[in-house]
């Protein structure tokens, strides 16, 4: 009952003017920018994230969370309307919402949405709530080697469960363990792969990185299609609202278990991609008539959006608790965190309480504030898609060098953020997963440092990360995930169940 | 209700034909990458070598972990040249065609052309010209809606970030003319 008595003082350190505005402007932006072409939740909240520099950290996170919320909302609109899936997560949705917007049921489709992201985000935050608190006591008895074991679980867990060729995951990884260790090694103070440049001394920061990787790789990428849109307008009337809320206990199976799948995969790095297709299929594999899937079946909006948002809200457990980003946004938010001085791990819930139940807080109220705004605003949002890409794409572009310049004040990072963009482009392209390079750049340190203070400790014995069952119970499992796609094969009907989903 | 009907079209003038011819497939893009990401291993594992990249008494050196990556991203790399001279080349697909590339330059180059602008006149200026060209170059638009829209999106961003946020970016001649 701690955690609900601390709960209750977050809401009391949120329920001011400020903090309520600051959560309206980030929702509106989130949702700006999940509604455009070519931004979605990680870029959304990569670029927005200078102008929290100057705030102090819980506003800041308050803001950034909202954002993140707002963009989570504001894909689903493009995908009912027009059939344009804001991100990979949004795709499933579109497989129902679409054809019901087809057939004249757009408010429904979009009210469907919109009620089950937010349930499926409930979910996870009360998961977060009762279960954070607990896994962050148990890691505070962590030491070097066992925080390493956790590391290693989740890069090899990318490797061993991702769904790209192995190689190109593991060229990812390793770029990215290269990019994070440039500069000055922080245990010897030495300096590595700096070729005599000071600019390189600061190291390669990871938000600038980020900023180029996203946010100007993912416009090259929509300049290549053809930009045309045409869709469906659609008010949201309280009469609809209220006619799928109360048809909702009948879904009640579809929400639970969608909630529990993206719960699962959001902590684990399986992702709200993973999710929202595996929600889809397996409801429509439990469905009793399966073949009406796919031409407007409202069950069909619930799984899918419900899965993913499940899996993005609980991609935040992990982060706070032990400081292990599940998710590309969540990696984004960690960074934030560093930025404003707060180090992510266990010691946050002991350190910055009011930090973290602020945050958790504001997930409680960021969504109900978020829903009750996407419901009535969605037809201003939907015209924002009127506006010219050739408009927009200039914009971004600004807001993408005023972020990356921000962070350190630096013009080298500007032009290091254009060729991140390049590199972002090309390896989209030809099929080398970004996320993986994400984690491994704002891991990187804290993995090496961790590493080498087990070294020191041990005398450098590695046999350290077997020394007690805890530890080596991390690190053999984390092996297990490396080589799990050998596993699979021997056990290849386990397997199966494991990734139904392909996109 | 009649919600059926399209009511939002949106035009896109300069669009890249569907038929435009190949200006390279992936299988040469995967080469190339291969090797310039081989290339980087090499230079990032040399200089890693050089610091250091034994054990002493109390664990590895600041260059071992390092090093040892660059012999995996070399590795893995290697792999994925290998695998792409193996695969067939008629089963490649285009990686860019020449209309695509066309726009993508479109962006790219006043994207470049935008960063030197920002080292020599400031970001402002920067972004009203970015703006202002792109959207009357590319995407064909008025031209006082052009020039309105960056002016506005320019001015929303000073009052933003320099005024209300403090976070001060780069300045050149002209604000320097007006006192900032």
């Amino acid at each position: 009952m701690e955690a609900f008595g601390l709960l209750v003082h977050g809401f009391a350190v949120l329920l001011t003017w400020k903090t309520l505005l600051l959560m309206m402007v980030g929702l509106v932006l989130g949702i700006f920018v999940g509604v455009l072409p070519g931004l979605g939740g990680p870029n959304g909240v990569a670029i927005l994230l200078p102008l929290t520099f100057t705030m102090d950290p819980t506003s800041a996170i308050v803001m950034l969370s909202c954002i993140y919320w707002g963009a989570l909302f504001g894909g689903a609109i493009t995908s009912i309307l027009f059939n344009i899936p804001g991100e990979a997560w949004s795709v499933a949705t579109t497989f129902d919402g679409y054809p019901m917007a087809q057939q004249g049921r757009a408010a429904e489709a979009l009210t469907a949405a919109f009620t089950s992201s937010f349930i499926g985000s409930l979910v996870a935050v009360l998961l977060i709530t009762f279960l954070a608190p607990l896994i962050s006591s148990f890691a505070l008895k962590f030491g070097p080697p066992e925080f390493f074991a956790v590391y290693l679980l989740t890069f090899c867990s990318f490797v061993g469960l991702g769904r790209e060729a192995k190689h190109k995951t593991l060229i990812s990884m390793s770029l990215g363990l290269l990019l994070a260790g440039i500069g000055m090694d922080t245990v010897s103070g030495q300096l590595r792969m700096t070729f005599g440049s000071s600019e390189l001394l600061r190291g390669i920061n990871f938000l600038v990185a980020v900023i180029g990787l996203f946010g100007i790789s993912e416009i090259l990428l929509t300049m290549e299609e053809r930009l045309a849109l045409r869709g469906h307008a659609a008010s949201i009337s309280l009469r609809v609202v209220l006619k799928v809320w109360r048809d909702l206990p009948k879904y009640w199976v579809t929400l639970l278990r969608s909630s529990f799948i993206g719960c699962w995969l959001g902590i684990t790095p399986g992702g709200a991609i993973a999710a929202s297709f595996m929600g889809y299929n397996l409801a429509k594999r439990f469905s009793k008539d399966p073949e009406s899937f796919g031409k407007g079946r409202i069950e069909g909006v619930f799984a899918p959006e419900t899965a993913a948002h499940a899996s993005g809200t609980s991609a935040l457990l992990p982060m706070l608790a032990l400081g292990i980003p599940g998710s590309g946004t969540a990696a984004i938010l960690l960074g934030g965190l560093m930025v404003w001085g707060l180090n992510p791990g266990p010691l946050l819930f002991v350190e910055h309480k009011d930090f973290v139940w602020g945050l958790i807080a504001s997930m409680y109220l960021g969504n109900v504030v978020g829903l009750v705004l996407v419901l009535t605003t969605v037809p201003i949002f939907a015209s924002i898609l009127r506006v010219p890409f050739a408009a927009v794409a200039p914009m971004i572009v600004v807001s993408c060098a005023i972020g990356a310049y921000a962070i350190q004040n630096a013009m080298f990072d500007i032009w290091l953020m254009l060729g991140f963009g390049v590199v972002g482009y090309v390896f989209k392209k030809i099929g080398i997963p970004l996320a993986p390079f994400t984690l491994a750049l704002v891991l990187g340190n804290r993995a090496e440092d961790a590493f080498r203070l087990s070294m020191i400790g041990s005398g450098g014995d590695v046999k350290v990360f077997w020394s007690n069952g805890l530890v080596g119970s991390i690190t053999t499992l984390a092996f297990l995930l490396l080589f799990w796609p050998l596993i699979d094969k021997a056990f290849g009907s386990v397997g199966r169940l494991m990734r139904p989903a392909k996109a | 209700m009649s919600d059926s009907e399209i009511e939002i079209v949106v035009e896109d003038p300069t669009a890249p034909e569907p038929d435009s011819p190949a200006v390279t497939d992936t299988r040469v893009v995967d080469i190339t990458v291969s090797l310039l990401l081989m290339a980087l291993a090499v230079t990032l594992g040399y200089d890693n070598w050089r610091t250091g990249i034994a054990w002493d008494s109390t664990g590895p050196q600041s260059g071992y972990f390092p090093f040892y990556l660059s012999v995996i991203l070399a590795g893995a790399s290697l792999y994925g040249l290998v695998a792409a001279l193996l695969s067939r080349r008629e089963a490649s697909e285009t990686f860019v065609t020449r209309a695509q590339l066309r726009r993508v330059m479109a962006v790219f180059v006043p994207t470049l052309l935008f960063c030197l602008a920002v080292q020599f006149l400031g970001l402002y200026v920067a972004s009203f010209l970015l703006i202002a060209a792109f959207m009357r170059m590319v995407g064909r638009i008025a031209l006082w809606k052009s020039l309105l829209t960056a002016f506005l999106f320019t001015a929303v961003m000073f009052v933003t970030f320099d005024i209300a946020f403090d976070v001060i970016m780069p300045k050149g001649p002209l604000e320097a003319a007006f006192g900032y």
